[in-house]
């Protein structure tokens, strides 16, 4: 079954390519069923893959699947492969998984839309990109999937173009995801040049056994954490995240919160041992910049007013926290955390696309209320995934939450701290979205003008097919901790299936005190969660306290408009001055080169009199300098 | 004797030169230039080549010359030019460095070199005061030229064919009938 | 007196230099006239030299072979006055008076 790993692109490929000759014809809603059946297959192969790969034993778990050689140019040997280990099967299984629960919820959600088919061709695109990127055997492939997301993050999120918004944000996903993407470069260009190959093993190998030296190391993974830092929406490149959210809602919910933002975590954790062997403040540095990040977004969200955008600011938030434990050396955490949260948040996004549904269109909480009764399966999924995001127990969230603090708290006791604070803050403003969505008064009713009403506006829940998903995503999102339950070595059912691939770079913090005392921890991570939902409820529920929403967060402490001005003021100089100097000086030099031939030419043509008898004269002086040769220089005969 | 013959010889071939140079009437280039050849004639007289003297007399004065005069004739070309004026100004000192640099360096050659000419290769020239066959050059140069080299003869021969039908084709009217044709109507 | 300019002996040398001399007349004539067919005799001139040149150096080494050759050249000689002729009457045709320098067309 393993040996069938090329089938799980395949398939997405192949819908690709049916509904790009045939969608028109096909149309609303048979595209969408063909497009999610074709990933459904997908994710049935990738299901069979990983029961074949449970079979075999620990050492066994790599299958290298390749299917042609792609670069073959003297010393660089690179081919199109496919590795089949246990990191990647994980992630193509919620790739795909999760990724079927959206295809079905869109044909619900973009039902009526005129480009319906468009849709479902770019959302197969996707699929096939970020699985190539997933299951790439080396860092070229995982690359052209990486820009493959890219480019399809670009077409769904301007999906609606012709609304201004949408199309500037989905170029500045775009240009901003570029500037990662020359570090994933560099790095693979420093990897060739050190190593000789692009292939994870033999990099990884190559970092094991030290033939990697540590300032090497140290720049392939500063690189790649760059590439990272625009995949994954990191400061200070995380500016294309929310603006991302024009796009519509199962793009949000797949790309921008299951998928393509964990891609910059993914490649991480596949260079463990690169990172393992880097220099001391490579790690620290990642540490940081998602403490930081996760932090930074948190403070944003609470004084967001769109819906969407406080699921954003929150994904940034989250991405942070797998960031943080990636440089705590907690790469089990970290894909632990990846795959609760794509359950939950793809969850929060979807009930939020429902809501919208529902409220036609309207994506402004200020504008909500008191949905529960008239929403109700949706209220209920949504205020499942609000839970499992708080970090409340038995919920998935928690337990991957908790692993990550633990490990961040062996690191050093100040990131533990601020993540801390930033799981209050999450609490908090996960708390304030739900009441003012759900709970409190109806402050829809005026809106009835606004919509074109038709009688009463009454906001509706929406059709079946756009309620399943949010069903399952709500049961995955209550079991899925029983993966890593921290109770038990036994119960590391990820950490042993993961163990594989990261055992070279994952932390070891079994003596220290984080570890001897997780049980306290545990308890301070209940209670800070349930602080925050009581704040949250004490200031939107109750209205006891005021509510404080600083105009500056709410600008998202102004960062846009500060990176604005420095591209537009000396980035753009600066700009101006390569772009003179390619036009002067490069070009200068070629057109340099043609004058020069072109007045050697003009001057040379001057010899071309016309006239015979100079053509002739011109004849005698060479006689005459032949003649000068033999006698004079060369001696008679 | 031989000295006499030579320097007569050699005052007709440079008299004879230069006047085909300085001559403005092209008809007295051209009689200039008989002057010179028959002077060559009489040189090869002197080195026993008596079939190539009369040849040059036929051919070249009596045949090539007559052409000249011929198309002097029927060009009607009198006084085209006027040596007095130049009109390329660096033509006339360039040409008079290039002549006597010419001359000198070739003087020197023939002069230093003379002696490791001198190694005879041949079989020989039959001299009719020896052999006392007054037609020895002519069966000499003949035996050579159907003998050895009958190859290049033949060539030659066809050289000339094509010579004379590319002139005749070359210097053509155009046909009555074509020109009155490519008027349109 | 006429005893010492009789012995004076008149080696191949004597013609080669003259051959030389009529040669260098040519090649300035060549260069200084403006009418083609005096232009075409100083090239007749030139070769005139290369034959007087060719059976000096024929008796000196004792090779028929250089009269030989001195046969061909005149040949050749004939053969390319013949179609030099043509030419120049082909184009003194159309124009008439025309010297070499009015035929300047393959200026650069």
């Amino acid at each position: 079954m393993v040996d069938f790993v090329w089938l799980i692109p395949a398939l997405p490929l192949a819908g690709f390519l049916i509904i790009l000759v045939f969608g028109r014809r096909l149309g609303d809603p048979t595209a969408g069923y063909l497009a999610s059946a074709m990933i459904g297959a997908s994710f049935l192969v990738t299901v069979g893959v990983f029961f074949d790969l449970l079979s075999k034993s620990a050492e066994e778990r790599r299958h290298i699947s390749t299917l042609f050689q792609w670069v073959p140019v003297g010393d660089l040997q690179i081919d199109l492969a496919f590795l089949a280990d246990p990191l990647s099967i994980t992630m193509c299984l919620f790739v795909t998984g999760i990724g079927t629960l959206i295809h079905l919820y869109a044909v619900g959600y973009m039902h009526g839309d005129e480009r319906f088919s468009k849709f479902f061709l770019y959302l197969n695109l996707f699929a096939l990109s970020m699985i190539v990127l997933v299951l790439g055997e080396n860092l070229l492939v995982t690359f052209l999937g990486w820009e493959g997301v890219g480019t399809c993050s670009y077409f769904l999120i301007s999906f609606w173009h012709e609304r201004e918004s949408a199309a500037t944000a989905g170029k500045k996903a775009f240009v901003t995801n570029r500037v990662g993407d020359w570090g994933v470069m560099i790095a693979m260009f420093l990897a060739f040049q050190a190593v000789g190959t692009v292939s994870y093993g033999g990099l990884n190998a190559a970092a094991e056994s030290g033939a990697l030296s540590q300032s090497t190391a140290t720049a392939i993974a500063i690189m790649l954490f760059i590439g990272a830092c625009g995949k994954s929406a990191q400061l200070p490149l995380y500016i294309w995240l929310p603006d991302a959210m024009e796009g519509p809602t199962p793009v949000s919910a797949l790309i921008h919160a299951a998928t393509m933002v964990t891609a910059g975590v993914f490649l991480m954790t596949r260079v463990n041992p690169v990172i393992a062997v880097s220099a001391e403040w490579v790690t620290w540095t990642i540490a940081i910049v998602g403490c930081a990040t996760a932090l930074f977004a948190a403070t944003i969200a609470v004084a967001q007013n769109d819906i969407k955008k406080v699921l954003a600011y929150s994904t940034v938030s989250q991405l942070g926290y797998m960031f943080l434990a990636v440089g705590s050396g907690a790469y089990v955490a970290a894909i632990f955390h990846m795959i609760t949260h794509a359950f939950f948040k793809a969850l929060l996004f979807l009930g939020s696309g429902s809501v919208i549904h529902g409220m036609h269109h309207e994506q402004d909480m200020r504008k909500m209320g008191a949905l529960r009764k008239l929403m109700p399966i949706t209220a209920i999924t949504f205020i499942i995934g609000w839970l499992a995001i708080a970090g409340v127990p038995p919920f998935a969230g928690f337990w991957s939450k908790d692993e990550i603090l633990l490990y961040a708290y062996a690191k050093s006791p100040v990131l533990y701290v601020f993540g801390l604070i930033t799981a209050l803050l999450t609490a908090y403003y996960m708390t304030r979205q739900v009441i003012m969505v759900f709970f409190g008064e109806a402050r829809w009713a005026d809106q009835a003008d606004e919509h074109g009403a038709h009688g009463d506006f009454q906001p509706h829940e929406s059709p079946k097919i756009m309620l399943m998903p949010l069903v399952v995503l709500a049961g995955l999102s209550i079991v899925g901790g029983a993966m890593q339950l921290p109770f038990s070595k036994d119960l590391h059912f990820l950490e042993k299936w993961l163990e594989p691939v990261i055992e070279f770079g994952e932390a070891d913090i079994s003596g220290t005190w984080p570890y001897d005392n997780k049980y306290l921890l545990l308890g301070v991570a209940v209670v800070v969660a349930l602080t925050g939902i009581a704040l949250s409820v004490l200031v939107y529920g109750k209205k006891k306290i005021e509510a404080i929403e600083p105009a500056i967060l709410e600008q998202a402490w102004n960062y846009d408009r500060a990176v604005s001005a420095f591209m537009g003021g000396p980035g753009r100089q600066a700009f101006d001055g390569v772009a003179w100097v390619d036009a002067n000086v490069v070009d200068g030099a070629v057109n340099g080169v043609a004058k020069l031939v072109q007045g050697a030419a003009g001057q040379a043509r001057r010899t071309q009199s016309g006239y015979v008898r100079q053509y002739a004269a011109a004849l005698g002086v060479g006689v005459v300098l032949l003649l000068m040769w033999f006698v004079v220089i060369r001696g008679i005969l | 004797m031989e000295l006499f013959v030579f320097v007569c010889a050699a005052a007709m071939v440079l008299v004879g030169a230069v006047g085909v140079v300085v001559r403005n009437h092209p008809v007295h280039a051209a009689l200039s230039l008989v002057l010179t050849l028959f002077g060559v004639a009489v040189l090869f007289v002197a080195q026993e080549a008596h079939f190539l003297a009369a040849v040059q007399v036929i051919v070249y004065s009596g045949a090539i010359v007559v052409l000249f005069l011929f198309v002097i004739m029927l060009l009607g070309v009198d006084n085209s030019e006027d040596l007095r004026i130049e009109p390329i100004p660096v033509q006339r000192p360039l040409a008079a460095v290039v002549g006597i640099g010419t001359l000198a360096l070739l003087i020197t050659a023939i002069v230093q070199g003379g002696d490791a000419v001198r190694s005879g290769s041949g079989a020989g020239i039959e001299d009719a005061t020896i052999t006392g066959d007054p037609d020895s050059n002519v069966r000499q140069i003949a035996r050579d030229l159907f003998g050895d080299h009958v190859f290049a003869f033949e060539l030659v021969a066809v050289l000339l064919i094509v010579a004379v039908v590319g002139t005749v084709l070359l210097s053509r009217r155009p046909d009555k009938a074509v020109a009155s044709s490519g008027g349109r109507k | 007196m006429s005893a010492a300019v009789l012995a004076v002996e008149v080696t191949s040398t004597w013609y080669l230099v003259l051959a030389a001399a009529l040669f260098c007349i040519g090649m300035v004539g060549v260069m200084v006239r403006r009418n083609p067919l005096i232009m075409f005799m100083c090239i007749e001139l030139m070769l005139n030299a290369v034959n007087l040149s060719f059976v000096a150096l024929a008796s000196d080494l004792g090779d028929i072979r250089g009269q030989t050759i001195v046969m061909f050249v005149m040949v050749v000689a004939a053969a390319e006055v013949v179609v030099g002729l043509g030419i120049i009457v082909a184009i003194l045709r159309r124009r008439p008076h025309a010297t070499a320098d009015d035929m300047a067309e393959l200026k650069g």
